[in-house]
């Protein structure tokens, strides 16, 4: 019996009220996450639990019980407080998977600060936005990443402290650097944790826009009541799995789902920081004997991509349940998964803006391979005629998919751009940004983006950014960014630039734009492929005509031209 | 021959892709599943190798095995310009 049971049942009764008693918490009382991800834990009894089994890519291995995470917390928690960082204060993660990141996540919401996750491929203008924009006072990184922050300090004036957490003493710290050694730090026993309330800020997610730059999605502490029941529900997490996310925590499942819920839960979790490899991942789940595996369509494709063959030599019996998030997962993968692993993927919805998962295909309910599933009970979803701003009557249109913003994990709003945030909205519906259609028994179908980002892998890349920097290459007189299907990645990057007088399309050159854009934003948004052309296409008032480029990738109708300048 | 194509892609990850040169690369150093070249990055180190060898890897081969280190990517490339 799966913890969720009927879903109908689930749907017909439910009240949030069911988490805030399983987690001892009433409305008005303090909520900090980092307090109920260890602490709590270990109150309840689960103090010598394995919390986490952390690998790198080297080999070395560490495992942390509960009790080992609350006095590392405790440690890292009284440190930002002993460097005078303040409750709400901005403290930026900028790490490889270690387990500084994840240890370090809940230390910065123990003392009262607003953890801001950075994925650590990100290039040195990529940080520079959200620190910026963040205004962000301290950033724990490790010396690998430390040259990126080292080359926009003179443009951060709030950033007061960049902590090296694996500084080893061969080069001596620079500006504004402080060493804090998580193994050498002695244990805190005891730590007053900042007494947070359901509204404090908590996390800061960065995500990006059709237009403009990056925005901060901002969280409270009362998020946690969401992810431990949806973890519950949806993931089905119980108390013996050991449980691996295979997100980064510089995004959001990585912290919702890969930090915050399988703490609070107090279940153990595996943690594998090494690059991707079908075998390595197998040999993981063997290894750890992992029972619940959360992951991501475009990782599940890879694998697929690896054959069937590599499955078979590893014993993967000890899986119980599977299930994905990022992008739409193809009934192919739902079909392999269910040959291969003898169970499917489960796919679950949400994003950034929502904290928690708001749709999927839960234990419990049939699933059906390609859709993204129904509601989470309490979650009030539907599909919106885009003209009107209201349900659509009848099943089987294509329309907005909209939310009702009313659950405890929602956002709060966008870091210093409310405006942004009313923009979400319309007639009292919350705008996902995404496409889609419900059948008949009330299952979401994805159609696809409503706007021009790019879903890579999962993640999303604004092609407005792309095009900043590319502006900023000395070739590059004018580019227009796209998205391209790739079998892999669902899409990747496609750039479209016209060259300045004076330079001559190569090959050189074109690999030279890949990688300036490589490390100026970050891998993901690097060009997977550029096309230079003589000139774009424009509307007579000179604005780019990104949906032209796009419908001729895609292979689809281009529409209306009438008011292109060069038509 | 080999030991010239060996410095040369050595060198150029080096310069391209490793962010902190406190510990150097060796031949037989993991790129993909030591997290230093990761999917995406991957892209265009083999953009490099199909420029600089004129030479055109297709994508199946183009596996993250198939680069995980400095010797390993040598053996492609090497194979790729038997072939011409």
């Amino acid at each position: 019996m799966s913890n969720i049971g009927s879903y109908d049942e689930r749907v017909k009764n439910f009240s949030w009220a069911v988490a805030e008693k399983e987690l001892g918490w009433k409305p008005g009382e303090v909520i900090n996450i980092g307090w109920y991800c260890t602490d709590r834990v270990c109150e309840m009894g689960k103090g010598s639990k394995v919390a986490l089994y952390w690998e790198g890519h080297t080999g070395t291995e560490k495992t942390y019980t509960y009790n080992d995470i609350r006095l590392a917390t405790n440690a890292i928690g009284a440190f930002l407080r002993g460097l005078g960082l303040r409750p709400e204060e901005r403290v930026c993660l900028f790490l490889d998977r270690l387990p500084e990141l994840y240890l370090g996540f809940l230390g910065i919401l123990k003392m009262g600060g607003i953890a801001q996750p950075l994925f650590s491929a990100f290039g040195d203008e990529s940080l520079l936005v959200r620190l910026s924009n963040a205004e962000t006072s301290a950033v724990i990184t490790q010396k690998k990443h430390a040259p990126k922050v080292r080359k926009i300090l003179d443009k951060l004036p709030h950033l007061r402290h960049i902590i090296i957490v694996d500084h080893d003493g061969a080069a001596p710290l620079r500006d504004r650097e402080v060493a804090f050694s998580l193994e050498k730090s002695a244990p805190v026993e005891d730590f007053a944790t900042h007494p947070t309330t359901a509204e404090s800020p908590s996390v800061l997610h960065y995500t990006s826009g059709t237009t403009g730059m990056p925005k901060g999605v901002q969280h409270v502490h009362s998020s946690l009541i969401a992810q431990y029941l949806t973890a519950k529900w949806a993931l089905d997490l119980r108390d013996d799995d050991i449980y691996w996310c295979t997100a980064d925590p510089g995004w959001v499942t990585g912290t919702s789902y890969g930090i915050i819920a399988p703490f609070a839960l107090g279940v153990t979790q595996c943690v594998l920081d090494a690059g991707f490899s079908a075998e390595a991942w197998y040999k993981w789940i063997e290894k750890r004997r992992v029972t619940m595996w959360y992951s991501a369509p475009t990782a599940i494709r890879s694998l697929m991509k690896a054959g069937d063959e590599l499955v078979r030599k590893h014993d993967l019996s000890c899986l119980r349940h599977l299930a994905s998030v990022g992008e739409p997962l193809n009934s192919e993968a739902v079909v392999w998964s269910e040959k291969v692993f003898g169970r499917p993927f489960y796919d679950t919805y949400w994003q950034t803006e929502t904290g928690s998962i708001v749709i999927g295909n839960f234990p419990g309910m049939e699933v059906r391979p390609g859709s993204m599933g129904k509601p989470f009970p309490g979650i009030t979803a539907t599909v919106l005629d885009p003209v009107k701003n209201e349900p659509y009557p009848t099943y089987g249109k294509i329309g907005l998919v909209g939310l009702k913003f009313d659950w405890p994990s929602r956002m709060r709003t966008y870091w210093n751009n409310e405006e942004a945030f009313r923009k979400k909205f319309r007639e009292g519906w919350y705008i996902t940004g995404d496409r889609s259609k419900l059948d008949a028994d009330g299952y979401f179908w994805f159609a696809g983006r409503d706007d021009d980002i790019i879903n890579t892998a999962g993640h999303l890349v604004s092609p407005f950014e792309v095009e900043s920097a590319l502006l900023e290459h000395q070739a590059v007189a004018e580019s227009a960014v796209v998205s391209k299907p790739d079998p892999i990645n669902l899409e990747v990057v496609k750039a479209f630039v016209a060259l300045k007088p004076g330079f001559t399309a190569s090959r050189d050159l074109d690999l030279e734009i890949m990688n300036f854009i490589r490390k100026k934003l970050s891998p993901l948004a690097m060009p997977q492929e550029i096309e230079f052309v003589d000139a774009l296409p424009k509307t007579r008032s000179g604005k780019i005509m990104r949906r032209i480029l796009h419908a001729k990738e895609w292979g689809e109708e281009i529409g209306d031209t009438s008011t292109l300048e060069n038509d | 021959m080999a030991e010239e194509l060996k410095n040369i892609v050595l060198d150029y990850v080096t310069k391209e892709y490793l962010e902190d040169d406190s510990e150097p690369l060796t031949y037989e150093t993991p790129l993909i599943s030591g997290g230093i070249v990761d999917s995406f990055s991957m892209v265009s180190l083999k953009r490099f190798l199909e420029n600089k060898y004129a030479i055109s890897i297709p994508d199946d081969e183009a596996t993250p095995e198939a680069f995980d280190s400095v010797n390993k990517i040598v053996s492609l490339v090497e194979r790729f310009l038997a072939k011409k």
